[in-house]
């Protein structure tokens, strides 16, 4: 239907869009890879050049590796866990009707509005400082020591933290799902004599099953990158308690100077998300097909 | 009896939902009544009345020239969007109303280049905006912010575009309107809520980006993301003028925010959720 004129011009207007990025991702990911198996010091120049596979190796040998593979899976597990759980419950909960909806709704969703490093830095002054954050004033209130939370339980420090700014996220999407759902099925479960219990586990959560996959594999290439939250806060420590493999690639190249080893690094984090990746593209692809 | 049961249940519902949602906003209301104390009120025990100073907001400019990173943050966001909308409308539009068969896979391709983990290639992007004289540039950031969110809006326009129906380009085909009329009078009025929406959602995705504005500014052209860090080495614990810095800082961007929560869910499921 299309004449040949308007699809020749239909692609010179997708073509700068898909240049600009193809040069945009492969350049620099072309020069990490190089990177990645040659000796580079900007700070001694003497000795670079090809060393194969060594970085790898010495990135796969140093203990700071494999503790901070584990906090990225740990930080990414423990909040999908938090919000995807906590998203459930307060979308069931402000599904409800409920007086001053939008407002409760404004409140809620606020934290995913607040950049990282101002939620970083709130939560660790004002809200988990040992002396004078509110959690030490609360401890004071019932008697008990206040926590050192960043030097006792640093990596859950982290955690608490990105899930508060991501709970908002789960709970608007979970929500907007929920509200899709067809209000005469409920009545009729309702009827049928389906408790709350069943109602939620039959009709409900299948009705979200997309919305959850959704939140999940999004949430993951997020989580996967968690960054300003541990420069601001534990600066990854105390040793390497709270490095993940962002932050690890970061200290090697911007602190460290050693290029080849933040390389290496940095092309097993983009194995990493790859794996992600290919899950994440195969659900947002279904919905294309529609 | 059974609107009395129905009154009171939502009684309780409201209770419960009110309470946990001050809890989750108790962060954000408590580094805004900070703000309005004294640095020694600050620090002295858990106080939700501020005396009501506002020297700390004084302060912020005086001492650390605030405003000049807020000014940063607003034309990177704003610059960035901008060329982000110029390279991407042409792009959606031939893709919306022109599909061909490699449009689903173009589409993909593009999604797949946001999940690659910025920090793989921190070391190339700082060499080549060195190499560039970008480092600390706004220009540089500016390209680097449009660069990142290109495929997030590329994809919003995409999925609003597809909405507005062919019929109506036929018709007005049919009444002899050319290429250029067609786009300026039918197809534009059409899409330019979807291209607000877009827009909106992105200026906030670029006020809040945390890494490279961190990692590729110093001083000239460092927006609120990296002047905010700078408050977390000890010298910077100055908690009043730390939470009128955030307050300023997130206020923009938190009324933004609520007017776009529709746009909010859509853009950052890439349509699956709407």
């Amino acid at each position: 239907m299309a004449t040949r004129q308007t699809q020749t011009l239909a692609r010179l207007m997708l073509a700068p869009s898909v240049l600009m990025l193809f040069i945009w991702m492969i350049v620099p990911l072309a020069f990490t890879l190089w990177f990645s198996f040659q000796q580079y010091n900007p700070l001694n120049p003497l000795r670079d050049g090809f060393v194969g596979f060594a970085n790898y190796a010495l990135f796969y040998s140093n203990p700071a590796f494999l503790q901070s593979i584990i906090n990225t899976l740990l930080i990414v597990g423990s909040v999908l866990l938090i919000t995807v759980i906590g998203g459930i419950l307060l979308a069931l909960l402000l599904d409800q009707p409920i007086f001053g909806q939008g407002f409760v709704r404004i409140l809620v969703i606020s934290p995913f509005f607040v950049m990282p490093p101002v939620a970083a830095l709130v939560w660790k002054n004002m809200i988990m400082h040992p002396s004078y954050g509110v959690f030490a004033d609360i401890a004071r209130f019932l008697g008990v020591q206040p926590v050192d939370w960043f030097a006792q339980y640093p990596l859950f420090s982290v955690i608490i933290i990105v899930a508060w700014q991501w709970l908002p996220f789960a709970t608007l999407i979970l929500l907007t799902a929920l509200q899709s759902l067809d209000g005469e099925q409920k009545e009729a479960a309702e009827m049928d004599g389906a408790g709350f219990l069943s109602r939620f586990w039959y009709l409900t959560l299948p009705h979200m099953s997309r919305a959850i996959t959704v939140v999940i594999l999004i949430q993951t290439i997020f989580l996967l990158a968690v960054y300003a939250e541990i420069l601001v806060t534990t600066n990854g420590g105390p040793g390497y308690a709270s490095t993940n493999l962002p932050f690890l690639v970061y200290q090697k190249a911007s602190l460290e100077f050693k290029i080849g080893q933040a390389s290496a690094g940095g092309i097993i984090a983009v194995i990493l998300a790859n794996i992600v990746a290919f899950f994440a593209m195969r659900a947002v692809g279904k919905n294309l097909d529609r | 009896m059974a609107r009395a049961i129905s009154t009171k249940r939502k009684a309780v519902f409201t209770v419960a939902a009110w309470i946990v949602a001050l809890i989750i906003f108790f962060p954000i209301l408590y580094t805004i009544i900070t703000s309005f104390k004294s640095e020694t009120e600050a620090i002295a025990g858990f106080n939700m009345i501020p005396s009501g100073t506002m020297e700390s907001y004084g302060a912020v400019q005086d001492q650390y020239n605030y405003f000049k990173p807020f000014m940063n943050s607003v034309v990177l966001s704003v610059g960035s969007t901008i060329l982000a909308l110029l390279i991407a409308i042409p792009a959606a539009w031939s893709m919306a109303f022109s599909p061909t068969k490699r449009t689903k896979d173009i589409l993909m391709w593009m999604l797949s280049t946001k999940m690659m983990p910025a920090v793989a290639v921190l070391f190339p992007m700082y060499l080549i905006f060195r190499n560039l004289g970008l480092l600390d540039s706004r220009i540089g950031l500016t390209v680097m912010l449009t660069m990142i969110n290109l495929p997030i809006v590329v994809w919003m326009l995409y999925t609003y575009f597809r909405e507005i129906p062919s019929e109506i380009l036929e018709a007005a085909r049919m009444d002899g309107a050319s290429l250029w009329n067609e786009i300026i009078y039918v197809l534009t009025p059409m899409a330019v809520p979807g291209i607000a929406s877009t827009m909106l959602l992105n200026i906030i995705l670029a006020w809040n980006e945390a890494f490279w504005t961190i990692r590729l500014t110093a001083t000239d052209a460092a927006p609120l993301t990296a002047f905010i860090s700078s408050f977390s080495s000890p010298q910077g614990l100055f908690w009043a003028k730390l939470s009128a810095a955030s307050t300023l800082a997130i206020a923009p961007i938190l009324i933004m925010g609520w007017f776009s929560q529709k746009q909010l869910v859509r853009g950052l499921t890439f349509g699956a959720v709407k």
